[in-house]
C-alpha cells in the first residue's frame, strides 16, 4: 500500500444537455435527474472530488457544461475536473473560468500530443488530466478509442500512458469501455499495467457493480483514486430526493419506472464505500468516530 | 452586494485560478474582488494571497505589478491577511525553488521542496496532491481557540497540492501540522494579523468553508465590535 496516500472517492458526473444521464459502454443514455442535485448530495456526503464529463460534447461540437459548472462551484468546494469536448487552450481557459480546477483531455490529445505540455506549462501539471478509453483487444493488448469508445485511434495505451506522463500531465482518468456500466468490475488487468508503468496518480473508472471490486482495484492494482457513477447514482434514485427533476431531452423511460436499481449494481453511498475502505487499510479520507 | 459585508482584495498577481476563492468568500457573506490594484488592496478590510506555481515567478509578478510593498504597508497596517499555498510560501524570507529567491519576509523562516527520497531510502511522489490530516502542534487542544479554525477537529482533512514546505524560524507561529510520507512540517501559521495555510480551505469541503466562515465572522467583529 502506498504509505500517506489518501485514496480518492470520485463521482462522475456524465452530462447529455442539462440531464445527468448514464449509459452502458457510454452507450444508451438513460436521463438520470438534474446534474447539480446529484453533485450538491455527494459533496455533502464527502466526495474526495467531483468529475463531469459532457459526453455528447464531442459528436456535437457543443459544450454546454459551462452553465452546470458555473452553478456547482458557487456552492461546492472540493476539486472539480471537467472533460469533453475540450479542444483548445482557450477552452480550457474557459472552463476553469467556470469554475472547474482540472480537465480531462481525449481527443485533443490524441490528435496533438504537444497540447498536453503546453496545457501543463501555462496552468500547471496538476490542471491537466487526459482521459483515456481502452477497449481490450482479441489479442490482450488494450487500445485507445475517442468519442466513448466510437473512434479507433489505433495508439497502444500502454506506450500512450507513458507518452502522456513524459508530457507532463498530472493524472490519468483510465476508463476500460468494455466494463463500463456493466457492473462487473474494473478492469484490474487493465489498470495495474497503467499504474504500474507511470509515476502520476491513475483514476479507475469503468465497472464497479459492489464494494469489492472498489477494493480490489485499488488493493491490487494500485489504482489511485476511483471515479464511480452507477453506484453511486441508482442509489440516490432508489432514495427518491435527487431525480425527481429533469428536464425532457433524451431518454426518461428508466426513471419513470423508479425502481432505482440495475441489473448486476449494488447501490451503495460514499460514506459507505469509505468505512469499508477504511476497514479494509485503505488509507483515505474518513475519521472513524 | 451588502454594504455592511467586510470587503476582502483577492490578489491576482496572474498565475492562478481565484474563482474558487471568491466563490468561498461570497458563501460566506464577504464581498471579494478579484484585483491587481495596490488601491484596491490598500482599501479592502482583508486581504487574501492565494496562488499556485512557480515562487519566482509569482514574486517577478508582484513587482512588476507594485504589490509587493502594498501587501508589506497592508500587513503593517494590522489589517487581517490571509495566504493560501504559494500564498503562504511567499510571505517567507526566501525559497530554494529554482534557485534561491527573496520572499516578501514578513514571516522569519524558509521555504524547501519535499525529497524525491523518504528518510527509508523510498521514493516519495512530490507534488503532494489530495487529502492529508491537520493536527496541532503538541497535541495542544487549546491552539486553535480564538483561530479560524475553532471547531475544526484535530486530525481533519484538507486539500493539498504543493511540492515545497515551510519551515518558520519560530515554532510559536505554527498553527497545524501534517505529515507527508515520513516528512511532518508546519501545514499553517498564524502571525499576529497574518494566518496562512498550505492546504486550500477553499477546496477542502464543508469543515474547509469553516475556516473561511471563522475568519468573516472575525472580520465582521473587527468592523463592528458589537457583533
Amino acid at each position: 500500500m502506498k504509505k500517506g496516500v489518501n485514496i480518492r472517492i470520485i463521482p462522475r458526473l456524465d452530462i447529455k444537455g442539462p440531464n445527468l444521464v448514464k449509459g452502458i459502454h457510454l452507450e444508451g443514455l438513460r436521463v438520470l435527474g438534474k446534474p447539480e442535485d446529484f453533485a450538491k448530495r455527494y459533496y455533502e456526503m464527502g466526495a474526495d472530488e467531483l468529475l463531469y464529463v459532457d459526453v455528447v460534447a464531442s459528436l456535437y461540437n457543443r459544450n454546454s457544461l459551462h452553465d452546470i459548472i458555473s452553478r456547482t462551484a458557487k456552492e461546492i468546494f472540493i476539486p472539480m475536473t471537467v472533460g469533453g469536448g475540450i479542444r483548445t487552450i482557450d477552452d480550457i481557459k474557459s472552463v476553469l473560468r467556470a469554475g472547474a480546477d482540472k480537465v480531462a483531455l481525449n481527443t485533443a490529445a490524441i490528435k496533438n500530443p504537444e497540447i498536453i505540455r503546453e496545457a501543463a506549462t501555462i496552468f500547471g501539471s496538476s490542471t491537466v488530466t487526459i482521459a483515456i478509453e481502452a477497449i481490450k483487444q482479441p489479442n490482450g493488448d488494450y487500445l485507445a478509442y475517442t468519442d466513448n469508445g466510437r473512434e479507433f485511434t489505433g495508439v497502444e495505451v500502454l506506450d500512450w500512458a507513458k507518452k502522456i506522463e513524459s508530457l507532463g500531465a498530472g493524472e490519468i482518468l483510465l476508463t476500460s469501455i468494455d466494463r463500463e456500466g456493466t457492473g462487473l468490475g474494473f478492469d484490474k488487468e487493465l489498470t495495474k499495467r497503467i499504474a504500474a508503468a507511470v509515476s502520476i496518480p491513475v483514476v479507475a473508472c469503468g465497472g464497479p457493480g459492489k464494494l469489492e471490486h472498489i477494493y480490489e482495484v485499488i488493493h491490487e492494482s494500485q489504482a489511485d483514486a476511483v471515479a464511480i457513477a452507477s453506484m453511486l447514482h441508482y442509489d440516490l434514485i432508489g432514495q427518491g430526493n435527487a431525480s425527481a427533476k429533469y428536464e425532457g431531452e433524451g431518454n426518461t423511460e428508466f426513471l419513470k419506472k423508479k425502481t432505482g436499481t440495475f441489473g448486476k449494481i449494488t447501490n451503495t453511498n460514499i460514506s459507505a464505500i469509505k468505512k469499508y475502505l477504511f476497514e479494509h487499510d485503505i488509507p483515505c479520507r474518513y475519521r472513524n468516530e | 452586494m451588502n454594504k455592511t459585508n467586510p470587503r476582502i482584495a483577492i490578489i491576482d498577481y496572474k498565475l492562478s485560478n481565484l474563482f474558487s476563492v471568491k466563490h468561498a468568500c461570497e458563501f460566506v457573506g464577504m464581498n471579494a474582488e478579484i484585483t491587481s490594484s495596490r488601491d484596491d488592496v490598500l482599501n479592502a478590510d482583508g486581504a487574501i494571497l492565494p496562488g499556485v506555481g512557480a515562487f519566482g515567478d509569482a514574486m517577478k509578478n508582484l513587482e512588476n505589478l507594485n504589490l509587493v510593498s502594498a501587501i508589506k504597508e497592508f500587513v503593517k497596517s494590522g489589517k487581517p491577511l490571509m495566504g493560501i499555498c504559494l500564498g503562504l510560501q511567499l510571505l517567507f524570507s526566501e525559497s530554494e525553488e529554482f534557485g534561491p529567491h527573496k520572499g516578501l519576509g514578513i514571516i522569519p523562516g524558509k521555504v524547501v521542496k519535499f525529497p524525491s527520497i523518504n528518510s527509508d531510502g523510498r521514493v516519495i511522489k512530490v507534488p503532494q496532491i489530495g487529502w492529508n490530516t491537520i493536527h496541532t502542534p503538541d497535541s495542544d487542544p487549546l491552539k486553535w481557540q480564538n483561530t479560524p479554525l475553532l471547531g475544526i477537529a484535530d486530525g481533519e482533512f484538507m486539500y493539498f497540492v504543493h511540492s515545497y514546505y515551510i519551515i518558520p524560524d519560530n515554532t510559536r507561529d505554527v498553527l497545524t501540522t501534517t505529515t507527508y510520507d515520513t516528512i511532518t512540517y508546519a501545514s499553517s501559521i498564524l502571525h499576529d494579523n497574518v494566518i496562512a495555510f498550505q492546504f486550500h480551505p477553499e477546496k477542502s469541503g464543508i469543515e474547509g468553508v469553516k475556516i473561511y466562515k471563522n475568519w468573516a465572522l472575525h472580520l465582521k467583529k473587527l468592523n463592528n465590535p458589537n457583533i
